[in-house]
């Protein structure tokens, strides 16, 4: 029985030190991908390309997921606030929850979901097909060449799309309560004008995407240029980038949601 | 016009060798000048070691051959000699620069002068042929995108393949791959490739090719090339010099002729590719009826 619980306290002291030590390389990969993002700056192309893998090529499921979401949330909305006769309102609860919340935070879900899990792969198998390693015997750093235009990609479009996902949300929630129910066209946008606080709202959600643009596109290239060169390793690197992206996500949101919104009217 | 793939590598390679052809002097200084040297070098994977005591001497305008079996470390040599990894003990000298040694900033330029043509190609898959080839040229150099086609256009000429510059590297097959990989390598004209199993996976005729190609731009470049092979066969057609490596060490070495006639049990078991020798069919395990759990032995 000693025997066991010594193996057992072994085995976590191991797991501590291994997720330790990753967390370390990690912190130090992020790292050097900003002291290495000058080739990125200085070649703005090369940024711009993976920006459209990364930015242009999620739109499609951006705003067709914001759209569903606005309009169920016109739908619940209309639904709650009807019976306390304040349907006229639910503009500004569209409008609120898609630029505080839903906006920033189901589109980095979203965004970690097709371009991370992308990025991941991308790295991943080039890493397996020996593509890295032939980048530095021709003298040229991949961290540089490949890791950092995708990082900055990544790191720019995310509030772009977030942006997008709200907007498209906020039509979506008109669409159903406004065209659909009858909502009072007016009194859906200028309560929504009124109760929207451009710093408090739009630049806190803009905040929001920024962090979550940074996190989900360092934990996609560091997963993938960390994978092993196997198909299951590159695999089990894209399962790792959606699934650490997401409880990322959520767990900065509510760090961030309690710093910005702190009672707030 | 040129019917045969050497009659273009030697038509492309004309206009280079017009202000490089060497005079008889320079060309046996070039052979006797020392591009990379390995002095006593150890190597392990953790505890395990994979090289032992290792000693090579290669110059100038030759091509090498390492053979070996599988995980024998053949390729950990050439990742040391490219500085990919750091030795245990002894050392690589390339150009008279210690690899090891070098900061990264100095190692990537020494690696400005050496270039590597991996097993499948390694091309990026996202690059069309042209660009892949240009790669280098385009990373490295301030050359103007004019100067840059025609270089690259030459280079393709060269393996055969400027009519496949517009193509991406799914398009092609694996001899080809290897071509346009080996036109990518000479892209910045370095003074040595090294090849990881270059004939792996080809059919005869793409075989002759790449053989053909590399011991032509050996010649033409006035280049070392090192070549890690399986391939007895046709690297004996090509190669000047041939070290076999078995259990880390340099089991023998010497010239194609040597190595065809000797005697020894490893050269002669590898060059025969023969099932008996001291290169064992069994990895090594315990007893055989031991692990069938017989008393009395096999039945």
């Amino acid at each position: 029985m000693p025997r066991r619980v010594a193996i057992g306290i072994r085995g976590i002291g191991h797991r501590v030190i291994d997720s330790t030590w990753r967390l370390g390389y990690a912190s130090r990969f992020f790292l050097l991908i900003l002291l290495k993002s000058g080739t990125s700056l200085r070649r703005f192309s090369l940024v711009i390309r993976e920006l459209y893998f990364t930015g242009v090529l999620s739109l499609i499921i951006i705003s067709v997921s914001g759209l569903f979401v606005g309009m169920v949330l016109g739908l619940q909305g209309y639904e709650t606030l009807q019976r306390f006769g304040a349907e006229s309102a639910v503009g500004t609860m569209v409008a609120l929850s898609l630029v505080r919340e839903l906006g920033p935070v189901v589109a980095a879900l979203l965004f970690a979901s097709r371009a991370g899990s992308a990025i991941t792969a991308e790295i991943g198998l080039m890493k397996a097909t020996e593509q890295l390693a032939a980048m530095e015997m021709m003298a040229v750093d991949p961290i540089a060449r490949v890791v950092a235009p995708r990082f900055w990609a990544g790191v720019i479009s995310m509030p772009f799309l977030a942006a997008m996902f709200s907007v498209v949300g906020v039509f979506g929630g008109y669409l159903v309560a406004v065209v659909l129910i009858g909502v009072d066209d007016g009194s859906f946008w200028s309560q929504m004008q009124n109760a929207v606080d451009f710093r408090y709202d739009i630049v806190n959600g803009i905040i929001k995407t920024c962090v979550f643009g940074v996190a989900v596109t360092a934990v996609a290239v560091f997963e993938g240029y960390d994978a092993s060169p196997t198909a299951e390793g590159v695999s089990g690197a894209t399962t790792r980038t959606v699934v650490t992206s997401s409880l990322v996500i959520l767990g900065l949101d509510f760090a961030l949601t309690s710093f910005m919104f702190r009672g707030m009217s | 016009m040129c019917h045969t793939l050497m009659g273009c590598a030697g038509g492309t390679f004309g206009l280079k060798l017009k202000s490089r052809q060497p005079d008889i002097s320079s060309l046996r200084r070039m052979a006797s000048e020392t591009l990379v040297e390995v002095n006593d070098l150890n190597f392990s994977y953790g505890e395990r070691p994979l090289l032992r005591g290792i000693n090579m001497t290669m110059h100038r305008g030759k091509v090498i051959a390492i053979m070996g079996g599988s995980g024998s470390g053949k390729t950990t040599l050439l990742r040391l000699i490219g500085g990919a990894i750091v030795p245990t003990s002894g050392h690589v000298k390339v150009a008279g620069e210690v690899v090891h040694k070098l900061n990264r900033d100095d190692l990537f330029q020494l690696r400005r002068k050496m270039s590597m043509l991996f097993q499948f190609g390694a091309l990026f898959t996202d690059l069309s042929v042209f660009d892949n080839v240009a790669f280098q040229i385009r990373e490295h150099t301030d050359l103007p995108e004019s100067m840059v086609r025609d270089l690259v256009l030459m280079k393709l000429q060269a393996v055969g393949l400027r009519g496949a510059h517009d193509l991406m590297p799914a398009q092609l097959s694996g001899g080809m791959a290897r071509r346009v990989a080996l036109a990518r390598s000479i892209a910045l004209d370095p003074l040595l490739i090294m090849y990881d199993e270059p004939f792996t996976g080809l059919d005869p005729i793409s075989l002759t090719v790449i053989g053909n190609l590399v011991r032509r731009l050996t010649d033409a470049l006035g280049m070392t090339s090192i070549v890690v092979t399986h391939d007895v066969q046709e690297s004996l057609k090509i190669v000047d010099y041939v070290y076999f490596i078995s259990d880390g060490v340099i089991a023998a070495h010497g010239t194609p002729d040597e190595v065809r006639e000797s005697v020894a049990p490893f050269v002669h078991q590898f060059v025969h590719g023969e099932e008996d020798g001291p290169v064992t069919f069994h990895y090594p395990a315990k007893a055989y009826a031991s692990d069938l759990k017989l008393e009395t032995g096999l039945a």
